[in-house]
């Protein structure tokens, strides 16, 4: 696989004051740039995963029996693809989200809206041949964040993926298109340019809704690797 | 199409990343039949005022003893070569594995106020390489305390000693 260098100025760098908790944990130094080898184009295989059939179902997967997690009923999908655009078969795919109310199920969440007693807020999925995804959740709900002044976190799901190098690790969130809270997220925008902030924005796709069940959302993963070289492009006989 | 943006894995990282009752995202690497000597590799992980960061976690990958990574040609079929641990409140994270058949374990931190996770190595033995030569000196900073059972690995995220991340 051939993995390139990241290009300059598309991922957020390690300092941000808007977001305050990088101060103090952005590295001063910059990462130091080097060619992958054969540590990093290789990457753990998780084919020996079986995943439970409620894995990747938020609605019920910490539910009691007949019961179902509280908020907008959704389905979450895409295609992971690598930069070339190929498809990535069984790439798992690991997800946390707070819940309708915007709380966590986690010691460190304090927030005053309650928890889900039928909500965990945790799944996980993997890609199938053709490299497509999805799992069902509730819409998660924004909440107040400490940052030093009234700073909400949108409407957001965080994502952990793995391709087949582990060159490709990849943790991001995604945001849900036309939330208002959206554009005033300081951990969003610590992503540089609009172009690259769009990608991290699922899309409403009423193809994929189900009537009178969910709605469906549109979220494309691109993974490092793949792309092609400028020769690639040319056309035969060039 | 460039790859998707990195964001932070945030201060609840632990609900997806290293939830309850799953053995196969731990920090012990060590399941039955994997070849090789036992090795525990562990530090503390500091921020810019030397706090310690409660919140990060870490994940491991490395070879098997023999130098092979899991997936290619002859690995150990019982070793996975990959783990995950949460650090506890005082920032201390540590690995029960095996001591890789290569100079170096690569390590990823992932935390709240990372914005994209940072990638390091602990080197157990002085090597020539290029990521060695790369952080001239700082190079220390890559090098764990090896005693022949356990490797010692500080992180700092920031200022005095401040830890050599790559960008592979």
């Amino acid at each position: 696989m051939s993995i390139g260098p990241r290009p300059e100025g598309w991922h957020p760098p390690a300092l941000t004051p808007a977001y305050r908790s990088t101060r103090l944990r952005a590295p001063s130094h910059p990462p130091l740039a080097m060619p992958p080898g054969p540590a990093e184009e290789a990457g753990p295989v998780f084919g020996h995963l079986s995943l439970g059939p409620l894995d990747g179902d938020l609605l019920v997967n910490h539910a009691a029996p007949g019961e179902t997690a509280i908020g907008p009923r959704i389905r979450v999908h895409g295609t992971v693809r690598d930069e070339g655009g190929r498809p990535v078969p069984h790439a798992l795919l690991e997800l946390w989200q707070a819940n309708a109310g915007g709380r966590y199920r986690h010691a460190r969440d304090g927030y005053l809206a309650p928890l889900d007693p039928n909500f965990g807020g945790c799944g996980r999925v993997m890609t199938d041949a053709e490299g497509r995804y999805a799992f069902r959740t509730i819409q998660p709900g924004p909440y107040p964040w400490p940052n030093g002044g009234n700073d909400w976190r949108p409407m957001h799901v965080h994502l952990s993926l793995f391709g087949h190098a582990f060159a490709q690790r990849l943790v991001t969130q995604l945001y849900f298109e036309g939330d208002p809270l959206t554009p005033l997220c300081p951990i969003l925008n610590a992503v540089p340019s609009q172009a690259a902030r769009d990608r991290l924005v699922a899309r409403l796709d009423m193809e994929g809704t189900v009537p009178m069940d969910l709605v469906a959302w549109r979220f494309d993963v691109v993974l490092r690797g793949g792309a092609q070289t400028p020769f690639e492009n040319r056309a035969e006989g060039l | 199409m460039r790859e998707t943006p990195s964001q932070t894995a945030g201060p609840y990282l632990h609900i997806g990343l290293a939830p309850e009752g799953r053995a196969s995202f731990g920090r012990d690497l060590r399941a039955p039949g994997v070849r090789g000597e036992a090795m525990e590799l562990g530090g503390t992980v500091r921020d810019g005022a030397g706090e310690p960061c409660g919140d990060a976690l870490i994940e491991l990958w490395q070879p098997d003893a023999a130098g092979r990574f899991p997936g290619t040609p002859g690995a150990d079929s019982a070793f996975g070569g990959y783990g995950r641990c949460a650090c506890d409140a005082a920032g201390r994270y540590r690995f029960e594995t095996i001591r890789p058949g290569a100079p170096f374990v690569s390590l990823l931190v992932f935390a709240r106020g990372i914005n994209a996770a940072l990638h390091t190595r602990a080197y157990l033995e002085p090597a020539e390489d290029d990521v060695l030569r790369a952080a001239g000196d700082r190079a220390g900073t890559l090098m764990a305390a090896w005693d022949g059972a356990t490797a010692r690995f500080d992180i700092r995220l920031q200022g005095t000693g401040e830890t050599v991340f790559l960008d592979f």
